[in-house]
């Protein structure tokens, strides 16, 4: 049975092999530890992750390839922006479709007195934003805005939102971990202060690689280090380094996956992301507009299909989420994600909460067959009468 | 010719103004740090002396601080 893989926002499958080859020419040709020593591995290794930070900056609309903080994935970066810029007393907005990595660290911050309220939306979860400006707070520090919810796929209107937190002097964190790759974002422009991106997923680049793109108007003085540690540089000294990139980099990088993800980035590039996101977007509309006419199957996506990114989900009526995952990964090869996708308020909101959804994500090597193959297994499923009867 | 260093406080930096000045038609060398200069990063961007003014400027352009250029027999 061939796979048919619909688990893209929990990471793509499969990567383009060019980031494959990538990265076993770092192994091989740059194996040295970059930023430490001068010899030629060294060096060569330095190179490529200057290259890869170079394009990382590129590719958001950043002109400084050293406003790019590299970690190991989404959740590391948040917690560095959560954890290093607030203070006891503060008070932060979020959207109500927030992954957990979001949530947990907020929900630690709390006790040090750091409070969160949810942003008034549609019923889809996009954010009204003509009811953000009571919710501003005299102690309102932060806005957190999950780009691309990966629940149920609902892009937020980055822009608009932090027109309205700029107009309080609030920085904005868009979490990209969704977006990137796949929604086209020009950091500046977007007015984001604090970019998060992980790596894995539309990036096209492996696991463990993911980053901070910091807007050119954020202050980088005012954020504490999540980790202290060796450099390379000023070794003479026991305090941190002050500057980029190295104030928030101790520790050695994985220069094997950035050179991954500098491939997954430059394979972007060259198919034109416009080009993949739209042959997505015909993809997608067409399997949300065959299942949302089968009876007893509910879908979560957005309201507009303008706002729409590659991410839906669904549940079948009386039956199990459970058992209708693991009959289509075992009858039909589909490989969907169940549960609450470590988006308890997310689902929460969505009135999904505690059982959860059934998760689809599109990605540039999905097919048409793809589609129509899962098209019939939940059209099967429907037909199924309830849990005990289909098992 | 006379050659110059521009010494960093990280080698990033150094990497970062070598792209730049290749981009640029520029030719430099990334090398080891001159012993007698002292530096903890490990690399430097060597150059020569007829290329002093275009580097100044780049080097004013920098989003960091560099530590500093210096002349060099080595
Ligand atoms: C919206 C969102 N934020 C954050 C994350 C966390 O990403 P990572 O596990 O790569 O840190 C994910 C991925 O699951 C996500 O979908």
């Amino acid at each position: 049975m061939t796979i048919v893989y619909m688990d893209n926002a929990a990471t793509t499958w499969p990567k383009p092999p060019e980031v494959l080859a990538a990265m076993t020419r770092t192994m091989e040709e740059a194996g040295g530890n970059a930023g430490r020593g001068g010899h030629r591995l060294a060096v060569a290794a330095g190179e490529i992750l200057y290259q890869v930070r170079d394009t990382v900056a590129v590719f958001f609309g950043c002109s400084d390839p050293f406003r790019v903080t590299f970690t190991a994935n989404a959740t590391e970066s948040i917690n560095l922006i959560l954890k290093g810029y607030l203070k006891p007393g503060d008070h932060v907005l979020v959207s109500p479709l927030e992954h957990n990595a979001v949530m947990r660290p907020l929900q630690f911050l709390a006790q040090q007195n750091i409070q969160w309220s949810v942003l008034p939306s549609a019923k889809d979860g996009r954010i009204d934003t003509t009811l953000i400006e009571p919710m501003i707070r005299q102690n309102t520090r932060l806005f957190v805005i999950c780009h691309e919810s990966n629940v149920n796929g609902v892009i937020q209107p980055i822009h608009e939102i932090s027109k309205i937190a700029h107009s309080f002097h609030i920085p904005l964190l868009a979490d990209c971990s969704q977006s990137a790759g796949s929604v086209p974002i020009d950091i500046d422009s977007d007015g984001i202060d604090f970019l998060v991106f992980t790596g894995h997923k539309s990036l096209f680049g492996p696991v463990g690689t993911g980053g901070i793109v910091w807007g050119s108007q954020a202050n980088i003085e005012q954020i504490t280090p999540l980790k202290q540690g060796g450099t390379g540089s000023v070794s003479d000294r026991y305090d941190q380094p002050d500057f980029l990139p190295d104030k928030f980099e101790s520790g050695t990088l994985n220069i094997v996956g950035l050179s991954g993800l500098k491939a997954g980035i430059d394979w972007i590039n060259r198919n034109q992301m416009n080009q993949l996101s739209s042959e997505k977007d015909v993809l997608l509309q067409k399997f949300l507009d065959e299942i949302r006419a089968i009876k007893r199957v509910q879908v979560f996506c957005a309201e507009k299909k303008e706002n729409q990114g590659g991410v839906f989900s669904l549940i079948i009526e009386r039956l199990d989420n459970g058992f209708a995952a693991q009959w289509l990964d075992e009858e039909k090869g589909i490989l969907s994600r169940v549960g609450l996708h470590c988006a308890p308020l997310a689902h929460r909101f969505l009135h999904t909460f505690p059982a959860g959804t059934i998760r689809f994500a599109v990605s540039p090597f999905t097919t048409c067959e793809d589609v129509e193959i899962c098209i019939d297994a939940i059209k099967m499923l429907a037909e199924k009468k309830e849990t005990a009867h289909f098992l | 010719m006379k050659q110059y260093v521009i010494l960093v406080f990280t080698s990033s930096h150094a990497i970062g103004i070598e792209q730049k000045l290749k981009k640029m038609g520029v030719p430099c060398k990334l090398c080891a740090i001159p012993r007698n200069l002292s530096s903890d990063c490990g690399i430097c961007v060597r150059f020569d002396e007829t290329n002093l003014e275009t580097v100044e400027a780049l080097v004013k352009t920098l989003s960091f601080d560099i530590q500093e250029i210096i002349a060099t027999n080595y």
